[in-house]
C-alpha cells in the first residue's frame, strides 16, 4: 500500500505558492534540525534510507500537517527512540 | 495555536533534544553549525548555471553532459564521491522538461541549491505529473500546444537537471555572461531560462 508521501497524481491539494523564496531556513530551528540531521548520519547513528523510511512512517495525518522540517525533527527523534538514544518521551520531560 | 506559537514550540523541543544530546556526549554545537556552514556553503544554483553555460558553448560537453551527467559535472568538480545519478535533460523547440520528487524531495542540492518550499509542497509533488501545463502557467510559463512536455520524477539514487534552451540574440556572450542568465527555476523547468 502507498505511504502517504506518495502524493504524485493526487487531487485536491490545490494551488501551488509559487513564491521564489531563496531564503534556504525560514527560522533558525530549521537550520538546527538539518544540522543535527547531517552531524547525526556523519556519526552512523542512522543513514539516509532509515531516514526516510521513518518521515514516510508518519502517521498520515501528523505528517500532513507538519511543516517540512518539522517532519525531519519528528523523523530523528524516532529514530534516536528506535535505537535507544533516547528514551521513549525523554524529550518530553 | 497560531502559527508563531507552533514555531515557538517546535524551536523549543529541537533545543531542548540538541541540549539532551550534548548531555550524552553525542555532538557539540559547534559540530552542528559546522554541518549547518557546510550544507550552505557547497550548494548553489551558480553551480548548476555554469554547467549549462559551459554546455551552450561546448559542443563536446554538452555531448558528454546528455550522455553522462554524473561524469560530466565531475568534470568540473562536482558531485565527487555521491552515490547518486544525475541525468541532464534537455529542451529543445518541441520539447520541453520539468523536475519534481513525488516521493518528498530529492533534489541535485549541489547545482541547484537549496530547493525552494514550493518544490516541497504536496500542491506542485502531486500536480505536475498529472497536469504539468496548468503548473507551469501557475509560474507565468505558457508554452505552445505543440511542445510536449516531460516530467522526470526523481528518486534517492537518481536526479535530474534540466538543460534550458539558448536564449536567441546571446552569439556574442561569454560563458560567465550566459551563466548569469540561467535562473534556479530554469534548471527545475519551471522557467525557460
Amino acid at each position: 500500500m502507498a505511504r502517504i508521501n506518495d502524493v504524485g497524481g493526487t487531487q485536491g491539494f490545490g494551488a501551488i505558492d509559487t513564491a521564489d523564496d531563496t531564503e534556504p531556513f525560514h527560522a533558525d530551528w530549521e537550520a538546527r534540525v538539518v544540522g543535527l540531521f547531517n552531524t547525526l548520519r556523519a556519526q552512523g547513528l542512522f543513514n539516509t534510507n532509515e531516514f526516510r523510511d521513518a518521515i514516510e512512517s508518519m502517521p498520515p495525518a501528523e505528517y500532513l500537517a507538519a511543516s517540512y522540517y518539522e517532519r525531519w525533527f519528528t523523523a530523528i527523534v524516532a529514530l534516536l527512540e528506535t535505537k535507544g538514544v533516547l528514551e521513549p518521551g525523554e524529550l518530553d520531560d | 495555536m497560531t502559527g508563531e506559537h507552533l514555531d515557538a514550540t517546535i524551536a523549543r523541543r529541537v533545543r531542548r533534544l540538541e541540549t539532551l544530546l550534548e548531555e550524552k556526549g553525542l555532538i557539540t554545537g559547534e559540530r552542528v553549525d559546522e554541518a549547518i556552514d557546510a550544507f550552505l556553503a557547497s550548494s548553489s544554483p551558480a553551480n548548476g548555471a555554469r554547467v549549462v553555460a559551459r554546455a551552450w558553448t561546448d559542443e563536446a560537453y554538452r555531448s558528454r553532459l546528455l550522455a553522462d551527467g554524473t561524469a560530466a559535472v565531475r568534470e568540473l568538480g562536482y558531485m565527487e564521491g555521491s552515490y547518486q545519478r544525475l541525468r541532464v535533460v534537455e529542451n529543445t523547440a518541441d520539447t520541453h522538461n520539468v523536475i519534481v520528487c513525488t516521493l518528498c524531495s530529492c533534489y541535485p542540492l549541489r547545482l541547484l541549491g537549496p530547493s525552494p518550499s514550493w518544490y516541497k509542497s504536496e500542491a506542485y509533488r502531486s500536480r505536475v505529473v498529472r497536469e504539468p501545463r496548468s503548473v507551469l502557467r501557475e509560474f507565468g510559463l505558457e508554452l505552445p500546444g505543440t511542445v510536449d512536455i516531460t516530467v522526470w520524477d526523481s528518486s534517492a539514487e537518481s536526479r535530474y537537471m534540466v538543460l534550458p534552451r539558448r536564449p536567441e540574440g546571446t552569439e556574442g556572450l561569454t560563458e560567465e555572461e550566459l551563466a548569469a542568465l540561467v535562473t534556479r527555476n530554469a534548471l527545475i523547468g519551471t522557467a525557460t531560462v
